[in-house]
């Protein structure tokens, strides 16, 4: 990518901007003093320690400077003296924080990586993240597992309670290491003599920090884009004289999503952009910057160790040019069009770069910029630490980057690491591949009505798949179907560019979207030249003759039927990637008869293994990839072995939770006997990790590549309950064909099957006629609704329930297009544009619960008929507010226990029902007036696994795994639902930053990219815990802003008369000024956007606002006049509460937070006990 | 799956060819490569099957050990027989294909797509290709790269070199792997029968074959860099002092003098069969023994002059010249399984305790314990252990069995040449 740097170490305070919830130390002044409060009140205190010792001093002041010396020393002269320290006992790891985008699950398989890693070498680890759906938070991961906020002031009392000898901080992202900055520079790190290891304070400094950076590069001889930072018009203009040349790239500082910057192309623009840049920048700022714009993009994955051997372990090359941010770009690796005299300049330039910025140890990412007219090389940026780049070229190498760091960090050279794969060769080596890699990232812009599709250097994308194939059309048309995204390769399909004119067709191959290759792809089918797509795109012409040729290779099939087609022929198909059903659609025929007849032909994919050698050595490691060539090195085992499908791509909705899931599944059953099989396509998770499972297959989620590893693998079990709704659509399918084929398992015991909940069972619950029949049967309440197969048929039932009403399409994920309706118009509207609703696509239409309060509940059966409860969860934030997005707390806060009764008792009669084996979660309405009813539910895994079992101490995936190879819940001794004496609340983290023009409302559609978790004997102090970690600053004092529609006014007394008593006072516009005023309440008016200045958006820019609360009234006004002033809050970083719920849970915060402490305490301490039986259980298990 | 390869269903191709030029290499039984009058490159139109995308299989490589497989031709075509070897370097194609020390080899490229950036000028490694033939995956269908004169497919055609794509290349990797380098015959014509062909790589051997004859140059010159200063580095360290150095050629990659001349040699290049008297009298600083393809055995002569130069001026040997050196020094090479060819191998510098990464291409390698006393081993490869490199002090002698002159791959070893100039600055002060 362009310009991460560009933002967020021009001017360091653009990280913050950038990724909103990152901690930066300037932001928390006020927990910094709640802390140092906290020595006042010692009794609420946990493990109070005095402190630190002289001789923790001393250590400070010397080992920094010995590993310096030694680091400088070792150049020519002298053989360094390596290996593993033995001074350092205990190391703290910080982890990555909540996803968010630009920051996914890639950190928790670097993390969980390290953690292994060095407990395995028998250091203690201390572990700090806030995100529970992580591997890595597992409270057997480390020693000490803290799942606690992390800013600078909560993770200082967590040094001073646990005294790490070093903190490792290059493993969890951008969040990581500015929490590592902020530490060392306030002297914390000192005081506690705590040594950095991994990445120097320096170093960060140097390679983050773009001033310093620039001079790095001087230093060495090395170009970077010329740029410079400019205050005034003026400065602008010199600098632009300076680099000389148009285009330019304006980027202001401290605005949301580059908010009034752009490109100039002249002088004039220039200046304009500049203007607007300047008044836009919070701090009149602005980079101007040479645009590289259709320079190629490469990437390089550099290691080093203490003794300055340095290897390159990947090169990436970017198919969309400079210009999209290298997250969003589709890359290929290893690079393919550089002639070895280009790579290795290249190569030469990452090395001179890691040593001058001083990464001293573990990975690093640096990026260039090739002119591809004259071969021009500039350095774009590095970053000095384990990246998604890292994760990326991980899976595509082999070479497991993360855990190699966190090995030289603690003393080893990689020569005295041996090659996880090979084992045999030493780790000092370059891997070379022998396939190629394209990684696709995967985007929700559907999601953020109001936001363009565009890519820019800012990253959007929320995951990625990626596809290994032979060559590069193999990897590229895997990658496409992997990423899920309803094509099954790349062309032969109906897609929507092939309608475009050729105005439409080139915009969109001149401006990157998500769907550039589509629009590639449909301008090729019109018979537009590679040369003129190249003119418009910058795509390098060596990839898009290839996709040409898949073009001339699907005009060729186009023209045969499939009985025509050859076997040579099929197999020149399939090596170029082409699906079966890709060849069903250019032949007119289905996707089962091109199985067949391949089938019949003998064409079945082989198996290839990644061995980082390029079969040089033997590799012993079955991490496979399948491709049509003519050897297959898969080698199936006839043991006893389970077949787990993953989740595919990250997307909002499903993500690191399901993955948590399928790990903890092949933990389980690999504890228990069986060799375990992960099949997924995503390279940021722990699952894809080759030594989760037993056997590896990085492939696409497709029925054809799965029913390929079917057939070649023959399980005992698959399980398809844990990767959320990919592998769940797939189930129908596998079971029809298991059932027509009645394969054998390999292991000569019975035939393969699928485990747990029957696929039957997860469609009755799925299939809303089905359902309805069983809920009557069982008698269970719902919120009366109907299915819709017409317009007419909507209107009526909405007539026939009243309104509000909830209406979705059938088949949903994450709350996809569920949106609440008020009145037969907009009924109307949202049918006309949001889905479309005919026979084949019914929508769903149920009464809307006003002030309902949501319950999700996640439960466990056996194949016994047991069932268990693992936790019911109370949402913060009322029903209709997806349940993915609204904050929920274990245990419940505020439901009665008759309510409760009802919620278990309904559970478990639908669980048994069902039959369900394995994981179910529900999700309860409770009215006003204690009315139960049920508004969904899932025989599978849920988003909540992760918190539950994080919650109660129980690891509720594994138990389902286990479960469902046949043991009972009595065998697991988990036979009665606990309910913990602490409380745990999840709060969502949103990614609206990220999406210039879309509203920060919570609905019923999903949008929320990650979760924290805060955990503490209260509820107020675990909400305030939950808040903090996800970026919101809850303000002690100052000015709160209220504004309520009609629906919530009654609830404005109540949130008036708290924020009051807590000593905030309050503004509001005319309408909620009115109401307090007549409730005799202290008000200050304010003019609404819409009504002349100085008004409430004024307010929040003058920061003379601290907290806003506003509840829309959704009307046209709101639209424009609302969605203005939350964006503006958004931009200020005022944090803004869009539900009364939120407000009240935000207060009762405060106010704890005003009376007491927060204290750090690791996630151990909450379960001594718990676990120490629970681990017991597991071995005892695994013995049956 | 298995049947695949075996699938002996030759589609009938009628290419004119007739016999060219007989080949400049002189050794035991070989079949003359033939070029054929069509341009079979890299386009599958060319084959008359306009319609269909790709084309179809019309050659074939049929391995010493009895498999055959099915590919598609391009460059050359003809009947050709050599030893096949793996490389797995990731970039060079062409460097690799310019290496005289490939002579009389079929190299199989295990980087999938070969061809990308066509070929250039400033990467050529020698006058000509000497390879036997070239092995890969897939053939690029196009070239990117500012820098591309050439296809790959019309270069090869041009220099009659047999070229094969669209075979699985990481299958034959395997099968070297397990059972060392194997001879094989690399064939477009569909008139010869397998077993024929099969008989034909049985019957061939590299051991012994003096392949050194045939790739070095005929008369010593001057050598003059032609290169675009471009992709010179660390120039910084040149030393202002200029050194004479003879450089002898048992296949000298150019890089090589590239590099020397980098640092402030001035090199006169000199045949393999230059006698030592001669050198000598040319009073050079240093002298340089070049890489080279197969056997040191097969080069008695060799190791002659190389006995008689040692002591005299400071020597430094690469590749050939490593084994030609441990061979004078009377110690004994032998051929490994399947030898080193690669960009990755680690290689550990003993005398400073680093870990360089380096281009390796060898399959003969000295064996240590049978050198004289006073001889050290420098460099070592991590991978297998086997010397990579010696130095004996007293004599003014270093060597490396790999190619510190990169050209493909990394750069890490170049300092030994600013080695071999501090050992001439030393030995020249001392006299």
């Amino acid at each position: 990518m362009s310009s991460c740097r560009n933002l967020s170490s021009a001017i360091s305070h653009f990280s913050y901007i950038t990724n909103p919830s990152l901690p930066k130390s300037l932001n928390f002044k006020f927990f910094f003093s709640s802390s140092s409060h906290s020595k006042t009140h010692p009794k609420t205190s946990f493990h109070l320690r005095s402190w630190p010792q002289q001789r923790r001093h001393y250590r400070v002041a010397t080992k920094p400077v010995t590993a310096q010396a030694s680091s400088t020393a070792t150049a020519e002269e002298k053989a360094p003296k390596l290996g593993k320290r033995t001074d350092l006992k205990k190391i703290m790891i910080l982890g990555a924080g909540p996803i968010v985008i630009g920051q996914a699950c890639e950190f928790d398989y670097s993390g969980t990586q390290a953690c292994k890693a060095l407990r395995e070498e028998g250091y203690e680890v201390v572990l700090i993240n806030s995100n529970p759906a992580t591997i890595m938070t597992d409270p057997d991961m480390a020693d000490r597992t803290y799942v606690t906020p992390m800013t600078p002031e909560l993770v200082e009392q967590v040094l001073e309670k646990e005294r790490p000898d070093a903190l490792l901080p290059t493993m969890g992202g951008q969040t990581a290491l500015n929490l590592a900055v902020a530490l060392a520079e306030s002297g914390v790190l000192a005081k506690y003599g705590v040594e950095l290891i991994g990445a120097k304070l320096d170093a960060i400094k140097k390679a983050e920090d773009r001033e310093l950076f620039k001079q790095a590069m001087k230093n060495i001889g090395i170009k970077t884009p010329p740029s410079g930072i400019g205050n005034t018009l003026d400065e602008c203009i010199e600098i632009a004289n300076e680099i000389g040349e148009f285009p330019l790239i304006i980027r202001p500082a401290f605005t949301l999503g580059g908010t009034g910057g752009g490109i100039a192309y002249n002088k004039e623009e220039f200046e304009a952009i500049c203007k607007s840049g300047l008044a836009a920048s919070l701090t009149s700022q602005v980079l101007v910057e040479k645009s590289l714009l259709g320079w190629k993009e490469y990437e390089l994955e550099v290691m080093r160790d203490l003794a300055d051997n340095v290897v390159i372990i990947c090169s990436i090359e970017n198919i969309d040019p400079m210009g999209v941010h290298t997250g969003d770009s589709i890359t290929v690796a290893p690079a393919q069009t550089l002639t070895d005299k280009e790579y290795q300049r290249l190569r030469d330039y990452s090395v001179k770069i890691i040593r001058e910025i001083g990464v001293e140890c573990g990975g690093s990412n640096v990026q260039f910029a090739v002119n591809p007219v004259d071969g021009e090389v500039m350095v774009i940026e590095m970053n000095p630490r384990v990246s998604r780049s890292s994760a990326l070229a991980s899976k595509a190498t082999g070479f497991p980057i993360a855990k190699m760091a966190a090995k030289l960090s603690v003393g080893y050279s990689l020569d005295q690491i041996p090659n996880d794969i090979t084992k045999k060769t030493p780790a000092s080596f370059e891997p070379s591949i022998d396939y190629v890699v394209t990684k696709i990232p995967r985007f929700a812009f559907e999601k953020f009505p109001g936001s363009q599709p565009i890519l820019t250097t800012q990253m959007k994308s929320v995951g990625e798949s990626m596809a290994l194939g032979r060559t590069f059309q193999e990897s590229f048309q895997k990658a496409v179907r992997s990423l899920e995204c309803g094509y099954s390769g790349w062309g032969c399909a109906k897609v929507k560019e092939l309608d475009w004119d050729w105005d439409q067709l080139k915009y969109s191959l001149r401006v990157p979207s998500p769907d550039r290759i589509h629009a590639i792809y449909a301008a090729m089918k019109k018979g537009m030249k590679v040369d003129e797509i190249y003119e418009l795109s910058f795509i390098d012409k060596w990839f898009l003759t290839q996709l040409k040729e898949l073009v001339d290779v699907e005009q060729y099939i186009l023209s045969r039927s499939l009985s025509e087609l050859t076997k040579d022929e099929i197999y020149e198909i399939k090596k170029r990637g082409f699906s079966d059903k890709q060849i069903a659609f250019a032949t007119k025929s289905s996707e089962k008869e091109v199985r067949d007849k391949r089938i019949s032909l003998g064409i079945t994919p082989t198996y290839k293994r990644v061995d980082t050698c390029a079969a040089e050595f033997e590799a012993n490691t079955p991490y496979m990839y399948s491709s049509y060539d003519f050897e297959c090195e898969s080698a199936p085992t006839e043991k006893k072995k389970v077949l787990i499908l993953g989740g595919g791509p990250n997307r909002i909705g499903q993500g690191i939770e399901f993955d948590y899931c399928c790990c903890h599944t092949s933990f389980a059953l690999q504890k228990a006997g069986y060799e375990t099989i992960m099949m997924n396509s995503n390279p940021e998770t722990v699952s894809t990790d080759y030594d989760t499972s037993d056997r590896l297959y990085f492939e696409p989620l497709t029925v054809e590549d799965v029913l390929n590893v079917i057939d070649l693998e023959r399980p005992d079990g698959i399980i398809v309950q844990f990767g959320g709704q990919t592998p769940l659509k797939l189930a129908l399918p596998i079971q029809h064909y298991l059932d027509e084929h009645q394969p054998l398992c390999a292991s000569g015991v019975g035939h393969v099957r699928i485990w747990g909940t029957s696929p039957d069972s997860i469609d009755a619950a799925e299939d809303r006629e089905r359902f309805n029949a069983i809920l009557n049967e069982l008698k269970i309440e719902q919120p009366k609704g109907g299915i819709a197969k017409s317009e007419d048929d909507a209107l009526a039932i909405a007539t026939d329930i009243g309104y509000p009403v909830v209406v979705r399409p059938s088949y949903v994920l994450g709350g996809r297009a569920m949106e609440i309706v008020y009145s037969d118009d907009k009924l109307v509207t949202y049918l006309e544009n949001a889905v479309e609703v005919d026979p084949e696509r019914p929508v769903l239409i149920d009464k809307y619960l006003s002030d309902a309060i949501e319950i999700d509940v996640d439960a466990l059966a056996d194949s016994h008929g047991n069932v268990v409860i693992g936790g019911i969860m109370e949402h913060i934030e009322q029903a209709g507010v997806h349940s993915g997005d609204s904050a929920c707390s274990i245990p419940t806060q505020t439901i009665p226990s008759s309510c409760l009764n009802t919620i278990r008792s309904w559970t478990t009669k639908l669980a048994k029902r069902l039959n369900v084996c394995g994981l179910m979660n529900c999700q309860y309405a409770i009215t006003a007036s204690g009315d139960v009813f049920l508004l969904e539910a899932n025989p599978r895994a849920s988003r909540t696994v992760p918190f539950v079992s994080k919650a109660i101490g129980h690891p509720l995936a594994k138990y389902a795994a286990l479960v469902m190879s046949g043991m009972s819940l009595n065998d697991l001794n988990f036979t009665k639902e606990v309910t913990p004496q602490h409380v745990s609340v999840k709060e969502a983290v949103l990614p609206f930053e990220k999406f210039q023009g879309c509203d920060v409302l919570l609905g019923p559609e999903m949008r929320s990219t990650g979760e924290v978790m805060g955990i503490d004997f209260e509820f107020a102090i675990a909400f305030a815990k939950a808040q903090i970690a996800a970026g919101e600053k809850l303000p002690m004092s100052g000015t709160v802003f209220l504004s309520l529609n009609d629906l919530t006014k009654p609830y404005l007394e109540r949130i008036a008369k708290t924020f009051l008593g807590l000593g905030f006072r309050i503004v509001s516009t005319s309408g909620t000024a009115h109401f307090l005023e007549l409730k005799g309440i202290p008000v200050e008016r304010v003019l609404k956007m819409h009504e002349g200045r100085p008004h409430a958006g004024d307010m929040v820019t003058n920061g003379q606002i601290q907290l806003m609360v506003i509840t829309s009234s959704g009307d046209a006004l709101d639209q424009i006049d609302g969605k203005q002033l939350r964006r503006m809050a958004l931009a200020y970083k005022v944090p803004i509460i869009t539900t009364v719920e939120g407000a009240l849970a935000s207060a009762e915060a405060i106010k704890s937070l005003k009376s007491c402490t927060i204290n750090m305490i690791a996630l151990q301490d909450f379960f001594e006990t718990d676990l120490e039986t629970e681990s017991k259980d597991l071995l005892s298990t695994s013995s049956l | 799956m298995g049947m695949k390869a075996m699938d002996f269903s030759l589609i009938n191709n009628p290419s004119i060819c007739f016999p060219q030029n007989p080949p400049k290499l002189s050794s035991k039984p070989r079949l003359f490569p033939v070029r054929c009058s069509l341009n079979l490159s890299s386009d599958g139109a060319a084959t008359g099957l306009a319609e269909r995308p790709w084309k179809v299989a019309d050659a074939r490589l049929v391995l010493e050990d009895g498999s055959i497989w099915r590919a598609k031709s391009f460059g050359a075509s003809g009947t050709q027989v050599g030893e096949v070897v793996f490389n797995t370097s990731l970039t060079g194609y062409q460097e690799i294909l310019t290496d005289p020390s490939y002579a009389g080899q079929f190299v199989l490229m295990t980087n999938p797509h070969i061809g990308n950036t066509g070929v250039n000028f400033d990467d050529e490694e020698a006058r000509e290709c000497f390879l036997a033939g070239l092995v890969i995956r897939s053939l690029s269908i196009t070239t990117s790269n500012w820098r591309c004169a050439q296809t790959l497919g019309d270069y090869l055609a041009e220099r009659n070199i047999m070229g094969i794509y669209d075979v699985d290349t990481r299958a034959i990797t395997r099968r070297l792997r397990q059972d060392g380098s194997l001879i094989g015959v690399l064939s477009t014509e569909q008139s010869k029968r397998d077993e024929e062909l099969l008989e034909m790589s049985r019957s061939w051997d590299i051991v012994g074959v003096d392949l050194i004859s045939g790739v070095t140059c005929n008369a010593p010159y001057e050598w003059v860099d032609k290169t675009k200063p471009d992709w010179d580095f660390n120039s910084d360290e040149r030393d202002r002092e200029t050194y004479r150095v003879v450089a002898y050629d048992f296949g000298i990659k150019h890089n090589i003098l590239r590099r020397l001349a980098s640092y402030g040699c001035k090199i006169t290049v000199v045949p393999s069969t230059w006698p030592a008297a001669e050198t000598l009298k040319m009073n050079p600083d240093g002298v340089l023994f070049s890489n080279g393809p197969g056997d040191p055995s097969a080069v008695p002569y060799a190791v002659e002059t190389v006995k008689e130069i040692l002591g005299k001026v400071p020597v430094f040997g690469i590749c050939m010249g490593h084994q030609l050196l441990g061979q004078a020094l009377g110690g004994k090479t032998f051929k490994m399984k399947f030898g080193h060819h690669g960009g990755n191998h680690p290689v550990r510098n003993l005398r400073n305790g680093r870990v360089e990464i380096s281009a390796q291409n060898h399959n003969y390698a000295v064996d240590p314990a049978s050198l004289p006393e006073g001889v050290e081993v420098t460099h070592i490869n991590l991978n297998d252990g086997s010397c990579a490199g010696l130095a004996y002090p007293a004599l003014n002698i270093m060597s490396l069995q790999y190619h510190p002159e990169a050209s493909p791959g990394p750069h890490d070893s170049d300092g030994s040449f600013k080695e071999f100039i501090e050992l001439m600055k030393s030995s020249k002060q001392a006299a």
